[in-house]
């Protein structure tokens, strides 16, 4: 039996973390997950969405920009709205800051590369929908993947972001040039997380070479908050 | 590029008429050396092609292996040199996009890409470290686009690949084997050309592969595009399910000349094809050039007439185009028209069989030479010999590699670039290990042995994983085969890796034969390259963390073999020498042996111990975990050798466990039941790198500092110079 917590995964032209996220909330967690296409409406029952990683539209013009303006990004926003959790992971954290849904941009990595590897993350902010479950500055092993992931905002956001408590995750060195190494940031009400690591990869001790604990804890809290 | 003057002859015999212009530029496509295999195809019958799991039906693009519970894994290799060596980012990406199309047209989702590299000196050569530069973005650009993970590799650096570049891609596919595509179709069937626009790119790309690279002939060069490839392999994939499909080609070299030509010869139909129905890029294109046009992203589909709304559908959803260009007819004729005009009519056999060549082959005369070894001046000091062979491109980690490439998406990665092989977990609970190998050096100095050695590495790479080889792939890459002191030495390659695969019954599921790889100095070296496919059915050896007191075992006998060893080449800029030789029998018993420690959960890490001998292969363990070693070297199996060749020696057949010392007796117990060649040679400690022979040190050298060089050169080669 699957928990009653109806998650949506956000479908793009180009995503390609969409089966690795469906794989770990059914399979992992247990929840109830359906994907979406993004030509298609979101429904009014649903409880949290994932907009997955990927190159949507190929990365063309900007990383996430031509996603944004997808017909279902409109669903998305109302959800948001209604305080209803919702996760973007890497394309996905840049598609709802393209979206207006985050504040600040993501630029190209300063080795101007893309980068894979395993990093640790530092929980900033653990009263958000996907870290209620995480101690404030625990570490999290978790893999980057991605050529555009430099965090970015003007001074008076960054205050802003410092101020309300928005930034919810920190790489614990310098991985790509990221502004105050910010790897993961939330809207003002805390119900729209976007982080570049990919979390749906580190989850399952098999292919997760040091803790798969602390990520699974991201899915985790997402449970708690919703399913109890 | 045009056909011979006798093939034009037995052109001419076959259909009896002159043949139209049409024609002879889809004959010409398709009897190129490239997709005729015309001078290759008489030998390679040899290598043993069937095994208990290989499934091997008409019309597969890719070999496919049954791993039990209903699923399968598909595998196929090529290369891409000559675009590579002109342009090499849109070269190396395109050929990344041939070879997972030969994987979905079987009907398997791609699920891992692995490369082998081969770049000039790129230490002294700017062209060489733009052209490895390039190629690498342009992997990992597509590739991570895609979203199909670049799990592994190899890179090598030559003198031989000077202005020139070899890149191989190997993809790996998953599936049900009840969803394998079964190619079949019958008269009206229609034929679907679905994906990208053909247009004037990669026109005779592969009559320019199948010459000496004289002129950089762009207009042969295909431009990638990742993106339509992902919507094809989404569409594709879910047409499948819907059954959709009932045969299915990609659109390689040759373009549509090969693939209708192919496709109908193997299913034993014809084709009637209209190229007014073609989407093209271009307005203007001429019939000749939609015919023989490369285009990327490009696939062909049969499917029955009632089933076409639904196909359309599918690629609408993605916003792929998807024409009908075609049918399929009862005569195995090929005919090509223009609205009602007909520009070509030929039998699908005469296009896809060109006549056959015996090349000659003689022994090349360097080889009576090259075995002979200079006498070497003794090395004062080891440890700045093994500093500097950390920091060689060659042996240097390739961190800068596969940092580029996305390794993890599709959460199948369990052992990650960078250790032995790379490990898949599978669907069915079982993991699917993979290594590519190649020594171009060795191969230079022995066509036979070089290429077993390559194909034995691969293996060994594979059970250090805890995998039994299932099934390789290889791709044989020479000079030009006209030259018979070449084609000698890829028939000799060739005997040797039909040997090796006999012996240990592992069959030959995939490979490409590759000629015509010369630069202005000269054909490169016999580059052939070997990929091995392993599976362990319950859990693979994970690289574990080593701690202090761990003990090293050596298993294997170190052999005075150091002809195109890193030692020689990079140290001494020395070519020639014993090639390392593999006895076939001890390979097995060793190969046996760590697969059955693994198996009995005795081992902590197992590693190959290949390029750069036992001192490269301890220094990785010892960088990788920074924690240093003791090792006696007296305790090395080995003949009567001087340090420094004991410690670089390539010796095949050789294995590095870590184990803990509670294990060591029953681990000695069955070595010795087993008449194992093996040692415990040392033990990790401390944090120096040190090799003693009687007390007496012969190598000390500070881990941190090893770890910093080896992690570091190749990046900071690349980027500065």
């Amino acid at each position: 039996m699957k928990i009653n917590v109806k998650v949506g995964i956000i479908v793009f032209p180009g995503s390609n973390c969409d089966r690795d996220m469906f794989h770990v909330l059914t399979d992992v967690f247990n929840l109830d997950a359906q994907f979406f296409w993004h030509e298609k409406n979101l429904p009014s029952g649903i409880d949290a969405v994932v907009l997955p990683g990927g190159f949507s539209y190929g990365d063309r013009l900007r990383a996430g920009i031509i996603a944004a303006h997808s017909p279902i990004i409109k669903d998305v926003k109302k959800l948001a709205n209604k305080g209803i959790p919702i996760l973007g992971v890497c394309n996905g954290f840049q598609i709802l800051v393209e979206s207006g849904l985050l504040p600040g941009a993501l630029l190209k990595n300063n080795s101007l590369s893309f980068i894979c590897k395993w990093i640790n993350l530092i929980v900033e902010n653990n009263i958000t929908p996907f870290t209620n479950k995480l101690k404030l500055h625990q570490k999290i092993p978790i893999p980057v993947a991605n050529g555009e992931g430099r965090y970015y905002a003007d001074d008076s956001t960054l205050k802003k972001l410092k101020k309300n408590n928005q930034i919810v995750f920190r790489y614990s060195t310098v991985v790509n040039g990221s502004l105050f190494r910010i790897a993961g940031i939330c809207n003002e009400d805390a119900n729209v997380v976007g982080m570049m690591p990919h979390p749906e990869r580190a989850t399952e001790s098999v292919i997760n070479p040091t803790d798969s604990k602390p990520s699974s804890l991201i899915f985790e809290s997402l449970l708690s908050c919703i399913g109890a | 590029m045009n056909l011979t003057t006798q093939e034009l002859a037995h052109l001419k015999s076959k259909i009896k008429r002159e043949p139209t212009n049409t024609e002879l530029q889809i004959v010409a496509a398709e009897w190129s050396e490239h997709c005729s295999y015309k001078s290759s195809k008489k030998h390679l019958k040899m290598l043993p092609m069937n095994g208990p799991l290989v499934i091997s039906e008409k019309g597969f693009d890719s070999g496919v292996l049954d791993v039990g519970d209903g699923y399968v894994v598909t595998v196929h290799i090529e290369s891409h040199n000559h675009p590579s060596a002109v342009e090499p980012y849109g070269g190396a990406a395109t050929g990344v996009g041939g070879v997972i199309r030969d994987i979905l047209s079987t009907g398997t989702r791609p699920i891992a890409i692995l490369d082998g590299l081969r770049f000039g000196n790129i230490e002294k050569d700017p062209q060489a470290r733009w052209l490895f530069k390039n190629a690498v973005v342009g992997i990992a650009d597509y590739g991570n686009c895609l979203g199909v993970p670049t799990i592994g590799g190899e890179v090598e650096f030559d003198d031989s690949y000077t202005n020139y570049a070899l890149v191989d891609v190997a993809a790996i596919g998953f599936g049900k084997k009840d969803r394998l595509i079964k190619n079949h179709a019958k008269k009206d069937d229609v034929v679907v050309l679905l994906g990208g626009s053909t247009g004037r790119d990669g026109i005779g790309g592969s009559q320019f592969a199948s010459d000496l690279l004289e002129s950089e002939d762009r207009s042969a060069i295909q431009i990638p595009d990742p993106f339509i490839e992902k919507l094809i392999i989404e569409a594709i994939l879910e047409a499948r399910d819907h059954k959709l499909i009932k045969a299915m080609k990609d659109l390689g070299g040759g373009g549509l000349s090969c693939a209708i030509s192919e496709i109908a010869d193997s299913l034993s139909i014809g084709i009637e094809l209209d190229v007014n129905s073609v989407h093209t890029r271009e307005q203007d294109m001429n019939i000749d050039e939609i015919m023989i046009s490369e285009s990327q992203e490009r696939m062909l589909i049969i499917t029955d007439k009632t089933k076409l709304k639904k196909l359309e559908k599918i690629c609408k959803k993605f916003r792929i185009k998807c024409s009908v260009i075609g049918k399929v007819t009862s005569n195995q004729i090929m005919l090509v028209k223009k609205g009602a005009r007909i520009f070509a009519k030929l039998p699908t056999s005469v296009v896809v069989n060109a006549p056959l060549l015996d090349r000659l082959s003689t022994t090349p005369k360097y080889l009576q030479k090259i075995q002979n070894e200079k006498k070497f001046k003794p090395t004062k000091d080891l440890s700045i010999i093994l500093l500097k062979m950390l920091s060689s491109p060659n042996l240097a980690d390739k961190n800068w590699v596969y940092g580029q490439f996305d390794h993890e998406v599709g959460i199948r990665t369990v052992v990650k670039p960078g250790h032995d092989a790379s490990v898949l977990r599978l669907d069915n609970g079982k993991f699917l290990a993979v290594k590519i190998d190649g020594n171009p050096k060795q191969c230079y100095l022995n066509p036979r042995d070089g290429a077993i050695g390559c194909f034995e590495e691969a293996c060994r790479n594979v059970v250090c994983t805890g995998a039994r080889p299932i099934g390789m792939v290889d791709h044989l890459q020479f000079g030009n085969p006209e030259d018979p002191e070449i084609f000698w030495t890829f028939l000799e390659s060739l005997k040797g890796l039909t040997d090796f695969a006999k012996y240990f019954k592992i069959p030959c599921v995939g490979g490409k034969v590759s000629f015509y790889n010369e630069t202005s100095k000269g054909p490169i070296k016999p580059s052939p390259l070997i990929g091995v496919l392993g599976l362990i059915e319950k859990k693979p050896l994970q690289p574990r963390i080593i701690s202090k007191n761990d003990l090293v075992l050596l298993i294997g006998n170190t052999k005075n073999e150091l002809g195109g060893s890193e030692y020689f080449e990079y140290i001494y800029n020395f070519v020639g020498g014993r090639c390392p030789i593999v006895d076939f029998k001890t390979s097995k018993m060793n190969m046996n042996a760590v697969l059955e420690l693994i198996e009995k959960n005795l081992i902590k890490v197992a590693h190959d111990c290949s390029k750069g001998g036992i001192a490269i292969a301890i220094s990785e363990l010892c960088m990788q975990n920074k924690i240093g070693c003791y090792i006696g070297m007296e305790k090395i199996p080995a003949e009567k050798l001087s340090e420094d060749r004991s410690l670089f020696s390539e010796s095949h057949s050789r294995y590095l466990l870590v184990i803990k010392r509670k294990n060591l007796k029953k681990i000695q117990s069955f070595l010795e039941r087993k008449v194992i060649t093996y040692a415990i040679i040392g033990k990790f400690v401390g944090d120096q790198i040190l090799f003693q022979k009687n007390s007496r040190p012969i190598i000390k050298l500070s881990v941190d500092m090893a770890r910093q060089t080896w992690m570091k050169s190749l990046g900071e080669l690349v980027l500065h110079g």
